[in-house]
């Protein structure tokens, strides 16, 4: 675990109530309000996507929606910033591959 | 540009030529300010802080702060004021001199307790013991830890080691 | 389409400053941000500021925004939030993505307070999962409450990389190093002292070659360079990391003000191109102002005085203070800008605005 619980300066964390999330299928709970990154973060979770060309990982790069490092699918709509996306009982999120695909979802709008 | 520039930090030669660096003989009197700030930072919250009107910064707000070492009674509030964490209060009337430093850093220390002794550097000069930590509301998070060291460390000491217990699992 | 007197976009400093500024002043506000929570990078800032009383000196970043949202709740400004502003068009017509949807905000006034983005370094690796901005770093461990790495190789010590470094130590880091390439530090020697003595590693003349793992950071090879930045052979040496962080600059986001059709200008000081503003901030489109690092990389105490010259600006052209009280009103913050840059960190950053003025008088002229 990489949670800061205790911190000279912020203090005590407040408990958090948790949601659940899907993340590349398998369910996990997220604190509520927090951002998908930090979510996957939390769980020891290291790649967010893949390039397009090489394949290579990317993860959480400038942490506030300037590099689009951290772009997952999220609802089935690809190239969602994760580090300022908050996480919503039942989102689905996975991994990017290259730029991804728009996803039909069901009657969504 | 001075050569501290290139270190980061002072030497002990170089803090104890800065003007506001108190005498030996004033800090055997008792406890004192030392302010190890020589850059001209637009800052001033230790003369704000000082309830013994000892430090002026003055204007322009880039002076560096002086030191009335007869006004100062070494009470320590500047210390946790301080944003660059650059006042420390030193004490040699006793047996054994004693360092009061900024700390931000979990766990605090306990009062009685043995701890390395840090120089400028982040080099270990030796031992110390816990003699006071204070950490009131008015001093926002930043604690003032007390620790009495060997005489001949008083110029040199100015950290305890962080302790590295019960750090997160990355 | 949605109306509004003035609309303030980010709210870091600048912008949160500017929006209590505007209220105290009568405007109608809307204030818009595409973070899900206001107060920019100062809700990351957990240490205390310099300054005077005046610039809320002594206080940390998180309780600076902590006032001026408590300010702002008990004012009629109205917050947009997990909103990103893609455009500025014609008449001040923002267009504004809310949940994958966009709408349209027509402003008399537009404040642009969007901040400063890190700079990147590229070296063999950087693409590494585990290396990251210094500030996503902060990010990780100040809102996420995420210590992202506990052997850290910080690149850049300037005052983001060593303040940085420090809360990453406060946030149960075990080892951090600090690497510069240039001969000296740049941050303030108070701040690099903070680390120093705690046993922090600061190598200047240093830069990193390549970082290497499987599949995230495991090792970073530095090297000392010469006073040319090239390596100096058979200096190399390998760190074990598991965090390496860029701490490199930061370029303004200045992106909405081209679009607006802002004109732009080099500074050297800066060492960046800049909106041109005058003494009032006011931009070469009418009703548009900047404030901040937007306008100009400075810091967090700076971006909150400009944030209250924009405001008063904007409220005087919209006919809500005489010009003669905002004039007073301005010199004060005016003043308290002039002592934050003050001194040999602050003097290059007076001159360079100083600049800016006078060439925004000569354009004015044309």
């Amino acid at each position: 675990m990489n949670r800061i619980p205790d911190h000279p300066i912020l203090g005590k964390e407040e408990p958090s109530s948790f949601v659940t999330i899907i993340v590349d299928g398998k369910p996990l709970k997220a604190r509520e309000g927090q951002m998908i990154a930090a979510a996957l973060m939390e769980n020891g979770y290291e790649k967010f996507r893949t390039t397009s060309r090489l394949g290579e990982p990317r993860f959480f790069y400038c942490g506030i929606g300037q590099c689009t490092d951290c772009m997952m699918e999220v609802d089935g709509v690809p190239g969602i910033r994760t580090c300022i996306t908050p996480v919503r009982e039942g989102m689905t999120v996975n991994t990017l591959r290259g730029l991804g695909t728009w996803r039909k979802t069901d009657e969504k709008d | 540009m001075s050569e501290f520039r290139k270190r980061g930090y002072l030497t002990q030669e170089e803090a104890m030529s800065l003007a506001s660096y108190p005498s030996q003989e004033r800090m055997e009197k008792g406890p004192v300010a030392v302010i190890e700030c020589p850059e001209g930072i637009p800052c001033n919250p230790c003369q704000c802080a000082c309830p013994h009107q000892a430090i002026t910064v003055g204007t322009p707000i880039t002076n560096l702060p002086a030191l009335d070492v007869a006004k100062c009674v070494g009470c320590g509030l500047c210390i946790a004021h301080c944003p660059g964490q650059a006042i420390f209060v030193v004490d040699m009337s006793g047996e054994q001199a004693t360092v009061s430093l900024p700390y931000e850093f979990l766990p605090m220390p306990q009062k009685g307790e043995q701890v390395p002794v840090l120089d400028r550097e982040g080099r270990q000069a030796g031992m110390g013991t816990v003699i006071r930590v204070l950490n009131p509301t008015s001093f926002d998070r930043t604690a003032v830890v007390t620790v009495a060291v060997d005489k001949e460390l008083a110029h040199r000491v100015r950290a305890i080691e962080r302790r590295r217990e019960h750090v997160p699992e990355c | 389409m949605k109306r509004t007197e003035l609309a303030i976009i980010g709210a870091g400093p600048a912008g949160l400053s500017a929006a209590c500024q505007a209220a105290r002043l009568g405007v109608q506000t809307l204030l818009i941000d595409e973070y899900t929570r206001p107060g920019g990078q100062l809700i990351k800032q957990i240490h205390k500021f310099f300054g005077s009383e005046a610039h809320k000196a002594g206080v940390r970043g998180i309780d600076i925004a902590a006032g001026f949202l408590k300010e702002l709740e008990e004012s009629p400004v109205e917050m947009m939030l997990g909103a990103s502003v893609w455009s500025i068009f014609p008449n001040r017509v923002l267009s504004v993505a809310v949940d994958g949807r966009t709408q349209q905000i027509r402003a008399e006034k537009i404040i642009l307070a969007t901040g400063a983005s890190e700079n990147a370094l590229g070296f063999p690796g950087w693409t590494l999962p585990g290396v990251m901005t210094a500030g996503a770093a902060q990010t990780s461990m100040n809102i996420n409450r995420i210590l992202p790495g506990k052997k850290v190789l910080m690149i850049g010590a300037g005052n983001v990389g060593v303040i940085i470094s420090y809360q990453l130590l406060q946030a149960g880091a075990q080892e951090v190093t600090i690497i510069e390439a240039k001969d000296q530090i740049g941050a303030y020697q108070v701040h690099a002292s903070k680390v120093k003595r705690l046993g922090v590693d600061i190598l200047t003349g240093h830069t990193v070659k390549e970082v290497t793992g499987n599949g995230r950071v495991e090792k970073a090879v530095i090297t000392a360079v010469d006073q040319r930045y090239q390596p100096v052979p058979g200096t190399e040496r390998t760190l074990d990391v598991d965090l390496v962080c860029l701490a490199c600059g930061l370029t303004p986001l200045s992106d909405l003000a081209r679009l607006a059709g802002c004109r732009f200008t080099w500074s050297p000081l800066m060492g960046n191109y800049i909106p041109l503003v005058n003494d009032k901030m006011e931009t070469t489109v009418d009703g548009v102002y900047v404030a901040g690092d937007c306008g100009g990389v400075e810091e967090a105490s700076t971006a909150i005085e400009e944030g209250t010259v924009a405001a008063i600006s904007a409220a005087e052209s919209l006919g809500l203070v005489f010009a003669a009280r905002a004039a007073q009103l301005r010199q004060e913050a005016r003043q308290r800008l002039c002592d934050l840059r003050s001194g040999a960190f602050g003097e290059p950053r007076r001159l360079a605005k100083d600049a800016l003025n006078e060439e925004y008088k000569a354009y004015e002229r044309v």
